[in-house]
């Protein structure tokens, strides 16, 4: 038997169409456009499902557990069975303020008892004496045991081994502790720590009822159970009880966490958009070419109900196997994301779910049917009279109409996609009113240079007159290019000041000691003894505590509100400060910052989220008291705080001379390089202080940065790919048609350079108008983007405005050259009969 | 009854296609009323635009008439539906055209092997192999389309036709893109053929020549049959 014989197996008909048409390179493009849609959607499913998960619990050690309950009474047993009856692990803590003495000296010190398996995330690290190299430790204080931070240490003067007074017991000082992972969540009123275990509590005798005592249940397990416990304890929980999260106790991280997931998306769905284009120019450009085999197939006598199920099923086929390797893709790269992770990950990472793939199956099928379908289903209306008469085609539909399906599948996978509406929405709305304009400028701008092309040398007239000829086609044309340019801008040059922008919302010189409680006739030695020790320019902020009580005149408590957070913020003193002019990163909302008549009669700045949550508006009149005195100020302004910048933010900000009936204390911070006795040294200067390091904390919040940036660039690449398919689809789409006009230009007896020169300026128009269009909508998607969605300062960039137009037409010359030397080069007799 | 009509191949009565055209309407076929006996050879002839070609669609029931009907094989083609009228030209009918219209995706034997795999046939290689080597492309199985010459392509398009074994060819212009020479080997190829089998054959043309060889020639003039 002959090879090609052998070669012909018994494969089912749709999978052997399937096999011809990609051996004839009929359906590359749109196979990688569907394997690039889905290896950007399971990627970034798997980090959302794998990675991020990972960076989740690593944020968790912030909190020491995956769900912490906060109460100010014991725990009722029911929320610990459950605990253990959903398999969860739990630790107990309990934490109050007393003296510790140690011979004369005595000290108030942060008591925190805890029992054994604290803290399950995170670690606590110890030193064997003062000053001495710290290690990790998954131990807690033994029974009979204490370890005191360096602070408390210090202020009593004594060394491990030494005997530590606490209520009616003695308990042995064991270690010096020198990190609690928990210890961020609270900024102010750290006294220095004491921690114990909890079974030595009773021996004290300090817990007593009606002590001011805080008991916290740390609870930690796989994900989906601690969040279905969080989700079963949070209506059951009593007053005064609350759940921690890491939302409410560092919102820089969680605003962190939150734009990295927006970048992902974001990137996931410009490669999704650019598949899409990809995805309908290259089936449109399939069904073109499968006309006359179409109606050849009708004319045999093939049912049309069987021929468009064969095409359903080859398409169908090819959208599994694309899917299925997409997803490998997928897969690789998240591994390869992985690998760079474990890095900052130091708990191995939680196995990727099977839930990505089905993620990827659905995108890639869904892509398929949108914009695959509606062109074949125009095959399905090609008269078979069409072998006999070849100007017979199938009847034309309105590019609206054809891609409705479409249209309304993107829309739904991008919100799914985005997983919130506002940025889903942005981003689909950005591209459907860029795709219509794009639309409308682009046939404005055909007919303006068919009018500028009635002059001049043939060529040029013949080249140009195409343009308005064909403009259906080169309109469509002008539209993907201009979108794939787009794309390929905003990734260029947008994504750089994006990242950018975020990037330096962290200042790597940001400061890293928090000191309060400093007493104004400490100011001045503080900034000496700092300069001595080479700390630069430390920023110091004045402090009050005080309490709200009234708001236009009108008592408040905790009765007047039904939220949560509202009842617990109303019933606490806050810190209030005053100054002169506007914090930096803080920005007035509405309102106006203070003007010297506020100096005079006094006013106050609100944060807007306390603003919504305490009911309090601009023009109202608030009153504070607290150490005796009381003010009675109007609210002049609504400030946003910005929680990336790492810089102590005030709720209420005064004007200097409202607060001065107050006893204030100020604030200090600033960086302090790497000098591990520094804090020692400033506690035993000035006993009084507590300095808080956030040094742990923002090398943790940098280093997820840093690799979050690194993973949204490799998504970004995706979108690069696909942006860059797209191009070659949309040179592509008119290809054909120019090789048969260019042969039948040289068979009316037209040279080489008169057809190359006409296609030359039909290019060249294309390619200008497309890059011009691509600038303008970059930018405009970069500014929408940056002012509103990520709220970032948005600047203009002229590069954008060379690039764009240079980009257009180097695409367009590429394509001259490759496709219209091919049409030069092909010989006119083969064309035309190719054509006929 | 039955015999009379199975007599007759095609039968076509008071056939007329209308279109309408810038002002009025344009008649392009006029009552053609046609007979054509099975095993017959018959050759439409005529100038461009005198209808040939749409009164061949009309017989193979790719395109409707404005009035009057045709009998396939004693069956009322225009009382079919769409799909009834292609299962009809999937038992009856093999074409040939001017353009040769195979596709280019698919190599010589995978084209002459694709109607047989429409009608889910078993052997489709085999079958399509040998109605190659009675063409004489035996060497050029593997060929694509556009790597064959313009008498090559139009043999794939024979052997397609006669791989089905149809009883009634139809054929338009089948070597209205050929030079002379090419064009008199395949219409010697298509008559053997056509002998062999025993098939119907109703070709269009506007050589006198071909036309000649049929055994009846039929002229249209301005969308109306004059001898």
């Amino acid at each position: 038997m002959k090879p090609v014989l052998q070669r012909q197996n018994n494969l089912p008909l749709p999978l052997k169409m399937l096999q011809r048409d990609w051996r004839a390179g009929e359906l590359r493009v749109l196979a990688l456009a569907l394997v690039i849609a889905v290896a950007s959607v399971t990627s970034v499913g798997f980090f959302a499902d794998r990675v991020w998960q990972a960076l989740t619990r690593e944020a968790n050690q912030m909190l020491g557990a995956d769900v912490l309950l906060l109460s100010d009474h014991p725990f009722a047993p029911e929320l610990r069975d459950e605990a253990a009856k959903r398999g969860l692990a739990q630790v107990d803590g309990v934490s109050f303020v007393s003296m510790a003495r140690a011979g004369d000296a005595s000290q108030l010190s942060g008591v925190k008892a805890v029992s054994a398996g604290y803290p399950l995330r995170g670690k606590l690290r110890i030193a064997p004496r003062l000053n001495a190299e710290d290690a990790e430790t998954d131990r807690v204080p033994p029974p009979g045991t204490v370890w005191l931070d360096e602070r408390l240490s210090a202020a009593l003067g004594v060394q491990p081994g030494d005997k530590i007074e606490l209520g009616n017991t003695q308990l042995i000082f064991g270690a010096v502790l020198t990190l609690e992972p928990d210890r961020g969540l609270s900024f102010f009123n750290i006294a220095p720590r004491l921690l114990m275990r909890v079974e030595d509590l009773p021996a004290t005798g300090l817990i007593q009822t009606g002590s001011r005592a805080r008991y916290q249940l740390y609870v930690a397990g796989t994900r989906a159970a601690a969040e279905a416990y969080d989700r079963w304890a949070k209506p059951r929980l009593g007053a005064g009880q609350r759940i921690e999260s890491l939302g409410n106790a560092r919102p820089e991280v969680r605003s962190g966490l939150d734009r990295a997931q927006q970048f992902l998306g974001l990137s996931a769905m410009l490669a999704v958009i650019l598949a899409a284009v990809a995805i309908a120019l290259s089936t449109r450009r399939y069904t073109q070419r499968h006309l006359d085999g179409y109606a050849v197939m009708r004319c045999f006598g093939a049912l049309q109900g069987r021929l468009f199920a064969l095409f359903a099923w080859e398409f169908v086929l090819l959208g599994v196997a694309a899917c299925a390797v997409g997803c490998i893709l997928g897969y690789a790269g998240q591994a390869a994301i992985a690998l760079w992770l474990t890095e900052l990950v130091a708990s191995s990472l939680p196995q990727p779910g099977f839930y990505p793939v089905l993620q990827g199956f659905a995108a890639g099928l869904l892509l398929l049917l949108g914009f695959a379908l509606p062109p074949l289903l125009q095959l399905k209306n090609v008269p078979a009279i069409r072998v006999i008469r070849r100007e017979v085609g199938a009847p034309r539909q309105s590019a609206l109409a054809a891609y409705a399906l479409g249209l309304a599948a993107l829309a739904a996978l991008l919100l799914w996609q985005a997983g919130e509406f506002k940025l889903g929405a942005t981003v689909f709305g950005g591209f459907a009113a860029a795709f219509l304009l794009f639309w409308l400028v682009s046939l404005g701008a055909l007919r303006l240079f068919a009018l500028l092309g009635r002059t001049g040398s043939v060529s040029w007239r013949y080249g140009l007159a195409n343009l308005r000829r064909r403009s259906r086609g080169n309109a469509v044309q002008i539209v993907a290019l201009a979108l794939g340019l787009t794309v390929l801008l905003l990734l260029t040059f947008i994504r750089g000041d994006l990242l950018e922008a975020w990037r330096t919302k962290l200042p790597q010189d940001a400061p890293n000691r928090f000191v309060v409680n400093i007493q104004p006739d400490q100011v001045a030695p503080l900034v000496q003894f700092l300069a001595q020790n080479g700390v630069v320019a430390p920023t110091s902020y004045p402090m009050v505590r005080a309490r709200l009580t009234a708001i236009n005149g009108r008592a408040v408590g905790a009765d007047d509100y039904t939220d949560e957070r509202a009842r617990r913020q109303i019933d606490r003193e806050f810190n209030l400060s005053f100054m002169q002019t506007i914090p930096p990163g803080n920005q007035v909302t509405a309102g106006r910052w203070f003007t010297p008549e506020d100096y005079a009669q006094g006013a106050v700045s609100v944060e807007v989220w306390i603003a919504e949550r305490l009911g309090i508006e601009l023009g109202d009149r608030l009153s504070f008291s607290g150490g005796g005195a009381s003010i009675d100020v109007p609210v002049t302004s609504v400030r946003k705080l910005d929680w990336d910048s790492m810089r102590p933010n005030f709720f209420f900000v005064t004007t200097p001379k409202a607060l001065t009936a107050f006893p204030a204390s100020y604030m200090s911070t600033f960086r302090v390089l790497d000098d591990p006795l520094f804090t020692t040294r400033l506690t035993q200067a000035f006993p009084n202080l507590t300095v808080i390091d956030v040094s742990a904390l923002m090398r943790q919040v940098n280093a997820m940065l840093d690799q979050v940036i690194r993973a949204v660039e490799f998504v970004f690449l995706f979108a690069l790919v696909a942006g860059v398919l797209v191009l070659y689809a949309a040179l592509l789409s008119t290809q054909d048609e120019r090789r048969q006009e260019a042969a039948l230009m040289r068979a009316l007896g037209a040279r080489r350079a008169q057809v190359a020169a006409a296609q030359r300026a039909e290019f060249f128009a294309l390619g200008l108008v497309a890059g011009v269009l691509a600038s303008a909508g970059a930018t405009a998607i970069g500014y929408v983007l940056a002012e509103r969605v990520f709220q970032f300062p948005w600047q203009f960039n002229i590069a954008i405005w060379i690039a764009g137009p240079l980009a257009g037409l180097a695409c367009v010359a590429l394509n001259a050259w490759l496709g219209g030397r091919a049409a030069l080069n092909h010989p006119p007799m083969l064309a035309l009969r190719e054509g006929t | 009854m039955t015999k009379a009509i199975d007599k007759f191949m095609i039968k076509a009565a008071g056939l007329s296609k209308v279109v309408p055209s810038g002002a009025g309407q344009l008649v392009i076929l006029h009552e053609i009323d046609l007979a054509v006996m099975a095993g017959e050879a018959v050759a439409i002839v005529g100038a461009s635009g005198s209808g040939k070609s749409t009164l061949l669609g009309l017989l193979a029931g790719l395109d409707t008439p404005s009035v009057g009907s045709v009998h396939l094989n004693g069956a009322d083609l225009f009382a079919l539906d769409e799909d009834g009228r292609a299962a009809l030209r999937a038992r009856l009918l093999g074409f040939v055209f001017q353009s040769f219209q195979l596709l280019p995706a698919l190599n010589a034997l995978e084209n002459v092997m694709l109607p047989l795999e429409l009608a889910g046939t078993a052997g489709a290689a085999q079958l399509a192999e040998s109605m190659l080597e009675r063409v004489g492309l035996a060497e050029r199985l593997g060929h694509y389309p556009k790597h064959l010459s313009g008498g090559e392509q139009q043999r794939v398009a024979l052997a397609r036709a006669f791989v089905m074994q149809p009883k009634l060819l139809l054929a338009d212009e089948p070597t209205g893109n050929l030079d002379a020479a090419t064009g008199a080997g395949v219409i010697d190829l298509m008559f053997a053929l056509n002998a062999e089998a025993g098939t119907t054959l109703v070709l269009v043309t506007h050589d006198d020549a071909i036309a000649r060889r049929c055994q009846r020639q039929i002229r249209l003039v301005g969308g109306r049959i004059v001898a």
